[in-house]
């Protein structure tokens, strides 16, 4: 009886088409023997719900024993369609959505974003808002940094770090509180500037964190760096050659693994990058281990150039004055008729930018990330197209995993660390 | 703000001195300067951008897929090519008519423009002839429709992703 039930199955199982996906994964090497059970090569399913996949990040492998002869990423888990929804909301609506792009550092996105509609509408910010635009992605990239280190090790098999480093990064959350009024969701900056002023409190508490991290950091650092079982985790592991690394278009830590120095503050200044003074660290490995190394220098360089701003920060205004494009201040909405129509004008029909097309990039923790807009002289885009740092990284991972251990592709997952947010869109 | 991605005149004049057999067209995108290049000659204007050892283009960092809406050439595909020694970033544009929308792959020379142009032929509906694997990356396989073309509904189409049985 159930063998019957079995054959019914069967049949009805060789009726469906093959998904393209499996044919894909499938070539000639891959026909199956039956005579000897250890011939076989296994098409393993890893993720969408797998713990170490960084969010819904599905990878089919195909094993040889333990070894990854094959390996293709699938996407798409989380893909909620921003740009089709930037192009039927305005300019300022669009700013709450970026911080669920690369949710592990929502004040990055922002910035990235503002920046973008402000070369569009062509609006130079003043001299206070650039320093806590520069200040706040900065603390982004140590809150990314932070997590992508304690992740990656955690992968690995210590848990200790990872506590450490999420003890840390609550301190960046709770700075965020104090600056924005929330921790993870932050949509702090406007177009023209930011929502509200950086108050004298929370430049005190910033400077307190700072000090303090560099101290915590390299406890952390302590606990791993000369650990052999991390090391021989992570050493020559995910290796991909600086020609492949440039050819997949790869970029962030990934490229400064592989000995190419660049980085878009330094390559295209932008905001007040070019007056202050940081390292961009390299390594030539272009291993896990040389990846883990430039994010935790990167760190390092943040804390510096967060201490340089503190040290500089400007008083003044903190956004552009421009009547027809940028949000004036709630309380003179409220008191007076001018701001008041300027305010639901803008909320309604947006800044209109001229027509015409921009792009503008910044470096976020994970690469380039970037914005192209396209406007046709309307308040709604006509096309956005996000430059998600994740997506074009995760490309490479069929290079990195080509014949390591299945145990290593978490630790390589960990070295690329993508976003799953971003990466879908 | 010192504008982003702006070339030199003297890199700009050498890149129209190397590509001046080719029929193209200089525009700029905010500053950043971009080339359109009829279909027929993508891929080997592509190749001098990429070998030349002056210009140097030897990333490809993304790749915008575009819906005019027009009658005449209804889509169009802007590749964001950057150059790591020189530090420039330049955009390539391909127009592509609406009725056949076909498109030459370059990801046999820049590997990572496989997933971007995959992205492009998921949300836009542009085929690239000769590329290694065009799938769809985000929506189902099994989906009728391109989403991010105009005429496509912002609130999405009835019934278009079947729904599981409760």
């Amino acid at each position: 009886m159930s063998h019957t039930i079995f054959k019914d199955l069967q049949d009805e199982k060789t009726e469906i088409k093959k998904t393209q996906i499996l044919q894909a994964l499938e070539s000639e090497d891959l026909s199956a023997t039956f005579d000897d059970a250890l011939d076989n090569e296994m098409v393993l399913n890893m993720g969408p719900q797998h713990p170490a996949t960084h969010g819904v990040l599905r990878l089919l492998l195909s094993l040889d024993g333990e070894t990854v002869k094959k390996c293709i990423p699938e996407l798409g888990y989380l893909h909620r369609g921003y740009e089709k929804l930037a192009e039927a909301s305005t300019y300022h609506e669009f700013i709450p959505h970026t911080d669920r792009l690369d949710y592990l550092q929502p004040m990055a996105n922002n910035v990235a974003y503002a920046l973008a509609v402000e070369k569009l509408i062509q609006l130079e910010i003043p001299e206070r808002g650039k320093y806590i635009r520069v200040l706040i992605a900065e603390l982004a990239r140590i809150q990314s940094h932070l997590l992508a280190f304690g992740a990656m090790v955690m992968d690995i098999g210590a848990l200790t770090p990872f506590l450490w480093a999420i003890r840390e990064r609550e301190k960046i959350l709770d700075l965020y509180d104090i600056i924005c009024g929330a921790r993870f969701t932050t949509s702090y900056t406007r177009i023209g500037g930011v929502s509200q002023d950086i108050t004298e409190e929370a430049l005190r508490a910033t400077r307190k964190f700072i000090d303090e991290f560099g101290g915590y950091l390299q406890e952390c650092r302590n606990l791993v760096e000369r650990n052999k079982i991390f090391i021989n985790r992570t050493e020559g592991i995910g290796y991909m050659s600086k020609e492949d690394v440039i050819n997949y278009g790869l970029s962030g830590p990934l490229i400064r693994a592989a000995g190419v120095e660049a980085d878009v503050r330094r390559d295209n200044p932008y905001l007040v990058y070019d007056q202050l003074d940081f390292r961009i660290p390299t390594y030539t490995d272009s291993d896990c281990l040389a990846r883990y190394y430039v994010r935790v220098e990167e760190m390092v360089e943040s804390t510096k150039i967060v201490k340089q701003c503190l040290d500089k920060f400007p008083q003044g205004a903190y956004n552009a004055y421009s009547t027809k494009k940028v949000l004036p201040k709630k309380e003179r909405v409220y008191t007076k008729m001018e701001e008041l129509i300027h305010d639901f004008m803008i909320i309604n029909f947006g800044p209109n930018p001229p027509k015409g097309e921009s792009y503008s990039a910044v470096e976020a923790s994970k690469g380039e990330l970037g914005f192209y807009f396209i406007s046709d002289g309307s308040g709604h885009p006509f096309r956005t197209k996000i430059r998600a740092p994740s997506f074009c990284n995760l490309q490479a991972l069929p290079v990195m995993m080509k014949d390591c251990m299945i145990a290593d592709t978490v630790v390589i997952i960990g070295g690329v660390d993508p976003v799953m947010g971003e990466a879908d869109k | 703000m010192r504008a982003l991605f702006i070339m030199t005149e003297q890199r700009l004049n050498t890149l129209k001195e190397k590509l001046s057999n080719f029929n193209l067209q200089y525009t700029d995108v905010n500053g950043t300067p971009s080339i359109t290049i009829p279909k027929e000659n993508l891929l080997d204007v592509c190749r001098i951008l990429k070998d030349d050892a002056d210009i140097k283009f030897d990333q490809c960092r993304d790749a915008v897929g575009v819906d005019r809406f027009t009658k005449k050439n209804r889509f169009e595909i802007i590749y964001n090519l950057y150059s790591l020694p020189n530090k420039d970033r330049l955009f390539i544009r391909v127009e592509i008519d609406g009725k056949n929308p076909e498109s030459p792959s370059i990801a046999s020379l820049w590997k990572s423009a496989d997933w971007y142009e995959r992205e492009a032929y998921d949300m836009i509906g542009i085929k690239f002839t000769g590329h290694p694997d065009l799938r769809r990356i985000y929506m189902p396989e099994d989906y009728q429709y391109f989403p991010l073309r105009k005429d496509f509904p912002l609130m999405g189409i009835e019934g278009s992703i079947p729904l599981p049985n409760k």
